[in-house]
């Protein structure tokens, strides 16, 4: 089950500002969704490795080579806002 | 003649032997656009000056003698959740729907240098959350058969414009089906590589470890050609498999004489729709008439894979979604207030609702205490769905199912319902899961609507899957058939 | 000051220390420059550094190497297979909302685990257990206008954005504040000998500390910029927990924040905690094998580490082991030491000099060791003065002091300052027939007691600064005496 408390919490996590609304309508289908994927508890997986990757592959690496990084214009033109070549965020307090 | 409704391997022969230019071709393509548009909305943004710049280049090279790529002068539209540099790339999301790469994705380089042209990005399910189209924000893509029913998705509008000769070849990414789905709904050909073939650097991800980019065409020539192009290592991607470069055009005849083909049991079970089931089982009969051999084929925890499918995508979306924040690009609220406030009010605003679903969910799933009993679990029974493949692999060449367990719906008939439109993945998403190559075929059509045979093959057997697909194809000829827009 | 053990009390101190893998070219997993210092904001970024959409990380294959470097020092185990994990959580200076860490539960294996640091605390031998060390990567630099609390926005400069990051924990090994501090000169030591990572940069090594008193939970202190405050802030967190005790409660766990202003700890209020990470094998790197052979060839590689050369100190240069142990405890110390003797047959007197003159200089005018500019043939020039006689020792000290203040020459100094030591008997003469015209009392004095002499001596020393010869002042104060 999940509560309305239980995703207002997860959208603290996920930062995701919701309504009043959306936070009823989300325990709702959430909790119907999340009793369905309940099955997968009855697959009896004692001894079965996860898969975290389908092909299995290990040490890929770069040479410590470096490339162009972009000008700072580009970086600051997507930016929300900038000062002084800085990307300007919120306040932290 | 509307060069927009040829082939690309029609059209690559013409514009090298100079008797149509890649000008015309790009020309014709932009003009079915503005006239079909209004009703089909497979674009989210159209590049008709670049294009066009590009074609006259490639008409001139040609004009010189100079030696072009393999798809010289063809219009590829391009999926809008892969990076096109200086181009709006929006995941159909209001999140990115300012959002201007500074760099371009591997695949759009590689199309590029073998003569492409890029000429519009195309619609699809927010974030490629969904199998209808239906969840853009820029709104519903509508199937060509059909437009009052949806294209399938994600990659809805990839499928839409192939269908509606709006382009010649398009780009699609199947994380769950999201290539299959749509080219099943629109009777085009849609192929998911086997995972690490191609290049996902620049694939805006939606769960990293399920999804690639794929190829779709008019048919299934096309459909290899532009997976030879795309297809191949790339060091910018750490799960890029390192693998020879292959022609997989070679690989098409239409010799399927004593090929083993698994028709798998389970797909066709509750839940199929009849009308589906017999023109799927009627596309196993004429495989068998071909000469391929064909028998029952069967993959348990079948019905998990669905859920199965759903946490592994869901926790791994919330994380990758996490960085669409507003500060370095993209959307942001106009608000007051600290960071957390700023943060949470532009994510709030900027992501639809299946798309907040997901992302709660799979916070969810992965939080403290949930993490061995859904994620874990899930890639766990990922495990034993993978081995069933491979067990029913070792036995035949091919696995063949419907790719759709429905036909193409109304549009707004099923969005309100998110688990209903979970389950209609269940044929396609298990693929992914076990990381093999799949292609969707058109098979028939019911009552005017599309039905698509779905062949999949071992890891890295792309060709014997395209060489079944272009044999039914050539025996069939469900892909001349076009719509009436 | 709280530096000796309290007894009964039990402190516990565990360190987790951030060191930046600074010897790199570029960052963990893309192939921006690392080297962001000095550099105009958001001049060293890319896409992928910037967590734009698409982009995926490769790792620096240096970067893993450099670590394993450093977990060998350390004596700590190394995984055979490593894995990379994303821990998930929002904040203003990480581009992704998540940083690419390692982690040691859920199946994750980090770079190394086990391990300890050997060092000296006033001449003790302590001994630190090594928890982990994974690799990571640096978060964003960020600034306030004015402070944290009252700033109105944040200025963020993604150049240090995925910077190679090693994550150094310890046991609860440490008692004292004290030892943290020698722990952390010793680790600082180590990653420079290996030359990994340089002193000579600002932030390339950062520390969390966590701290216990008995009855008390345990408490981190985050946000300390400096070894010298790390001290500062466990002295004052022990003597905030004692004053709780003593008042019948006890610390609770929280995390408190370093007020470097104010040198005060002061609680934080963190929203995420460890149980909000969202901890999961990040699914865009595979798996890190590293062979026996892999770990031999990095292991051959590795330069001399602080013991051996200490070891190497004793044996060479004849040098007490505790002088030793002081001169490698920084490696531009230790190379300033071997300088030094390549020009100077005296190694006990350049040790002498190093640690009771120079090092004390240093400390007292608040420069940094890296930033002495002074050089090995300056100095030993210095010290070939005094053996030429041309100034005194006592001098030397004086011209030392200000050659480190200045940063000028010794010789330098001696010159503008005129501190060559007077040995012209002439000249001498002179002066003392001054002091001998001013002090006629003394004079008389000294004409009939010989321990006078010597007031008469001071007094030649005084006009002269300290230059006059005193054994040719002394003559001649004599010989003059004689004369009367």
């Amino acid at each position: 089950m999940i509560t309305k408390e239980v995703v207002e919490h997860v959208a603290w996590l996920a930062r995701i500002k919701l309504s009043e609304e959306e936070k009823e309508k989300f325990a709702r289908q959430l909790s119907k969704i999340l009793e369905y994927f309940n099955m997968i508890s009855n697959v009896d997986t004692s001894n079965v490795e996860p898969t975290f990757h389908v092909v299995e592959l290990h040490n890929v690496f770069r040479d410590d080579e470096e490339k162009e990084s972009l000008p700072q214009e580009v970086v600051l033109k997507s930016a929300r806002e900038s000062e002084d070549g800085f990307v300007k965020a919120p306040r932290i307090l | 003649m509307h060069l927009n409704s040829l082939t690309c391997h029609e059209l690559v022969e013409m514009i090298k032997a100079q008797t149509v230019t890649a000008e015309e071709v790009v020309e014709h393509v932009f003009r079915r656009i503005s006239e079909v548009e209004g009703k089909i909305n497979a674009f989210i943004s159209t590049f008709n000056e670049s294009a066009l710049d590009k074609a006259r280049e490639i008409d001139e090279k040609i004009r010189r003698g100079e030696s072009v790529g393999l798809l010289a002068g063809i219009p590829v539209a391009v999926k809008d959740n892969i990076c096109t540099r200086g181009k709006l790339t929006t995941c159909g999301s209001k999140m990115l729907s300012n959002y201007i790469p500074p760099y371009n994705a591997t695949v759009i380089e590689k199309i590029e240098a073998a003569g492409g042209i890029i000429i519009g990005k195309t619609n699809m399910d927010e974030f490629a959350m969904g199998n209808s189209t239906e969840t853009s924000f820029f709104g519903c893509t509508r199937n060509p058969w059909d437009i009052t029913r949806v294209p399938g998705g994600s990659s809805g509008g990839s499928a839409a414009a192939l269908a509606s000769d709006e382009t010649i070849l398009a780009l699609g990414s199947d994380t769950g089906g999201s290539v299959r789905c749509p080219a099943s709904f629109c009777s085009v050909v849609g192929l998911k590589p086997t995972y690490g073939l191609v290049s996902r650097y620049g694939l805006v991800s939606y769960a990293n470890s399920l999804e690639q980019i794929g190829p779709m065409a008019k048919d299934v020539l096309d459909c290899a050609m532009l997976f030879t192009v795309i297809a191949g290592h790339d060091p910018r991607d750490g799960t890029s498999v390192p693998r020879r470069p292959c022609d997989y055009t070679k690989a098409l005849n239409d010799e399927i004489k004593g090929v083993k083909v698994g028709v798998l049991k389970e797909f066709f079970a509750v839940g199929l729709d009849e009308r589906v089931e017999k023109s799927v089982l009627n596309a196993v009969g004429i495989l068998e008439d071909l000469g391929a051999t064909c028998d029952g084929a069967s993959i348990s925890y079948l019905e998990y894979a669905v859920p199965t499918y759903y946490l592994i995508a869901m926790s791994e979306a919330s994380s990758n979604l996490a960085r669409f924040d507003g500060l370095r690009y993209g959307f942001t609220a106009k608000c007051e207030g600290d960071w957390n406030e700023v943060f949470s009010t532009t994510r709030g605003e900027g992501f639809g609702g299946e798309v907040k679903r997901r992302v709660l969910l799979g916070t969810f799933a992965l939080s403290a205490g949930y993490y061995d009993r859904y994620y874990l679990k899930a890639l766990k029974v990922r495990t034993l769905i993978k081995r069933e493949f491979e067990k029913a692999l070792s036995k035949f060449d091919v696995l063949v199912a419907p790719t759709m367990p429905i036909l193409p719906f109304k549009i707004g008939e099923v969005i309100d319902d998110p688990l209903a439109m979970y389950m209609m993945d269940i044929d396609t998403v298990p693929v992914n899961l076990a990381g093999v190559p799949s292609i969707s075929v058109p098979c028939g059509f019911v009552d005017g609507l599309p039905v698509g045979l779905q062949v999949i093959g071992g890891f890295f057997d792309e060709e014997m899957v395209l060489k079944v697909a272009y044999a039914f194809q050539e025996h069939t000829k469900f892909n001349l058939k076009k719509p009436e827009i | 000051m709280a530096t000796g053990r309290d007894e009964g009390l039990d402190v516990k101190i565990g360190l987790e220390v951030h060191v930046q893998l600074t010897a790199l070219k570029t960052k963990l997993f893309c192939g921006c420059s690392a080297n962001y210092r000095g550099m105009p904001p958001n001049t060293l970024t890319c896409p992928i550094c910037l967590g734009h959409p698409g982009t995926l990380p490769v790792l620096n294959r240096k970067a893993v190497e450099h670590a394993m470097m450093v977990a060998l020092a350390l004596n700590s185990s190394i995984s055979r297979q490593m894995i990379f994990f994303r821990k998930n959580y929002f904040y203003v200076d990480l581009p992704k909302n998540f940083q690419i860490s390692q982690y040691d539960k859920a199946g994750g294996v980090p770079l190394s685990t086990g391990g300890w640091v050997e060092f000296a605390v006033n001449g003790e031998k302590k001994k630190v257990r090594i928890r982990r060390i994974q690799l990571e990567e640096d978060p964003a630099r960020l600034t306030y206008p004015g402070t944290i609390t009252t700033s109105s926005y944040t200025l963020v400069d993604f150049n240090r954005a995925g910077v190679a990051l090693l994550e150094i924990v310890t046991e609860p090994d440490m008692e004292t504040p004290e030892e943290a501090y020698f722990f952390l000169q010793k680790l600082r030591s180590i990653v420079e000998h290996l030359g990994v990572s340089s002193e000579n940069m600002q932030g390339s090594m950062r520390c969390d500390a966590n701290i216990s008193i008995k009855g008390g939970a345990r408490v981190e202190i985050k946000n300390i910029s400096s070894f010298r405050d790390v001290r500062r802030a466990l002295q004052y967190e022990i003597i905030r927990q004692k004053q709780l005790l003593r008042r019948g409660g006890a610390a609770k766990q929280e995390t408190r924040h370093w007020d470097e202003d104010r040198q005060i700890t002061v609680s934080l209020r963190v929203k995420e905690t460890e149980s909000d990470y969202r901890y999961f094998p990040e699914p865009d790197l595979v798996p890190v094998k590293i062979s026996e052979e892999w770990i031999s060839e990095v292991a051959s590689k590795m330069p001399e580490l602080p013991d051996d050369r200490r070891e190497r100190f004793t044996s060479d240069y004849g040098i007490p082991e505790y002088d030793a142990t002081v001169l490698t405890s920084n490696k531009k110390i230790a190379d300033f030491f071997e300088e030094c003797c390549k020009l100077y047959p005296n190694p006990k007197k350049v040790a002498n000099w190093i640690m009771s003159d120079l090092l004390r200089n240093i400390n007292e005018t608040g420069i940094d060791v890296a930033e002495m500019s002074i050089t090995a043939e300056q100095f030993i020039d210095l010290l070939k003065m005094i053996d030429e006689e041309l100034i005194s020792g006592k001098i030397a000290k004086r011209v030392l002091r200000e050659a480190i203040r200045t940063g000028r020459s010794p010789r330098k100094v001696v010159e503008d300052e005129g501190l060559l030591k007077i040995s012209d008997e002439k000249m001498i003469a002179k002066i003392v027939d001054e002091v001998f015209h001013e002090f006629e009392g003394a004079v008389a004095d000294a004409k009939r007691d010989r321990k006078a002499v010597n007031f008469l001596v001071g007094q030649v020393m005084r006009k002269t600064r300290g230059r006059a010869d005193p054994e040719i002042t002394n003559k001649v104060i004599l010989s003059k005496l004689e004369e009367k």
